[in-house]
């Protein structure tokens, strides 16, 4: 916590300079995602002003792949648009935690900010405004963001061009699942998380009788329920009432 | 597949549903409190939305749709499932999951 030679605000550009740069490992990540997004929406069947569109607008990966597969599986509109705002529900909870952060910026600049939070992006943020209190906040996270930004449009779309040319034998539609599995196990933390995700997953199997793709939400809800229980009944087991 | 207006529609409302929930606290500069369990619960999402969008897509046949213990993207599933586990690495994951399915198929199991 001896932070004593930096006691005046960073300039901009030198705050800029530090976002890309912890950026920059993160974008190896991202690329093959945003590859496999825009391959699978040709698989899919977008057109290649849908791929990219669908990346500017909803600029979210995991939420944008749920949606491709449930444009595969003609899935009714509701539960599209529910599922792919669901997943994206945790965003909520980056911006409750940087916001105070970010409180002393106009609002303009707050909400172009808004736009670019993404995991990536809060993670770097967070841990830089926790260790260098006094940084130029909104130009080390517009470094962090907008190469992100850009990538992601960019592989969407490269991906696209991609896809376009492969053939169906690939299977490449399998990357989709595969995807998920990238990005679910990671999270697979605690015993709430894993406890959340069998019984969703068990109660998905169960619910594809249900109409419209609903069994999505459905498993969904019962399995963090199930996990939200499994806290509660922890926490008041541990700590004395 | 969707009509082209359709798809704009839904491609606007999660748009615009998604900025709202990224803007939603650095908008309302945290006037609102987030209660503990509403936390642990958005913590929660993405294990329950993602297992239910995996597990049938590995346990059903994708040909017919019957359930089915025993097949090829399954087996190529877990082997995901277990790089992922102990790798934490995106790009293992995708590679040893199409690579174990491309096997299985090129062994001549469908």
């Amino acid at each position: 916590m001896a932070q004593s030679d930096n006691l005046t605000m960073s300039p901009p550009r030198v705050a800029a300079l530090a976002g890309i740069k912890a950026t920059l490992p993160l974008l190896l990540g991202v690329i093959p995602f945003g590859l496999i997004y825009g391959v699978s929406a040709a698989q899919v069947g977008l057109s290649m002003g849908e791929t990219g569109g669908l990346s500017v607008v909803v600029f979210a990966g995991a939420s944008q792949l749920a949606m491709l597969q449930l444009f595969a599986d003609e899935a009714a509109v509701p539960v599209l648009i529910a599922t792919g705002l669901v997943i994206n529900l945790r965003l909520a909870m980056y911006s409750a935690s940087i916001a105070p952060h970010l409180q002393h910026l106009p609002v303009l600049k707050r909400l172009g900010l808004a736009y670019l939070l993404t995991d990536q992006a809060y993670a770097l943020a967070i841990h830089r405004y926790t260790e260098q209190p006094t940084d130029h906040r909104a130009a080390f996270f517009l470094g962090a963001a907008v190469p992100f930004w850009l990538t992601w449009q960019t592989c969407s779309l490269l991906g696209f061009r991609l896809g376009t040319s492969v053939p169906a034998h690939w299977h490449l539609d399998f990357a989709i699942p595969l995807t998920f599995i990238a990005l679910l196990v990671p999270t697979l933390k605690s015993r709430s998380s894993v406890l959340t995700a069998l019984v969703s997953g068990s109660v998905a199997l169960g619910a594809t009788v249900l109409p419209y793709n609903l069994g999505l939400i459905v498993a969904a809800v019962v399995g963090i329920a199930a996990g939200l229980l499994l806290e509660q009944w922890r926490s008041s087991f541990h700590a004395p009432a | 597949m969707l009509s082209s207006s359709t798809f704009w529609l839904v491609a606007v409302l999660v748009g615009v549903g998604s900025f709202a929930l990224r803007a939603s606290f650095i908008y309302l500069l945290g006037s609102l409190e987030v209660s503990e369990t509403t936390t642990r619960a958005l913590r929660l999402v993405p294990a329950g939305v993602l297992a239910a969008l995996i597990v049938p897509t590995l346990l059903f046949l994708p040909q017919t749709g019957d359930l089915s213990l025993w097949h090829p993207r399954l087996v190529a599933g877990l082997a995901a499932i277990l790089v992922a586990w102990y790798t934490k690495n995106v790009l293992l994951t995708l590679i040893t999951g199409m690579g174990v399915l491309w096997a299985l198929q090129a062994l001549g199991w469908t």
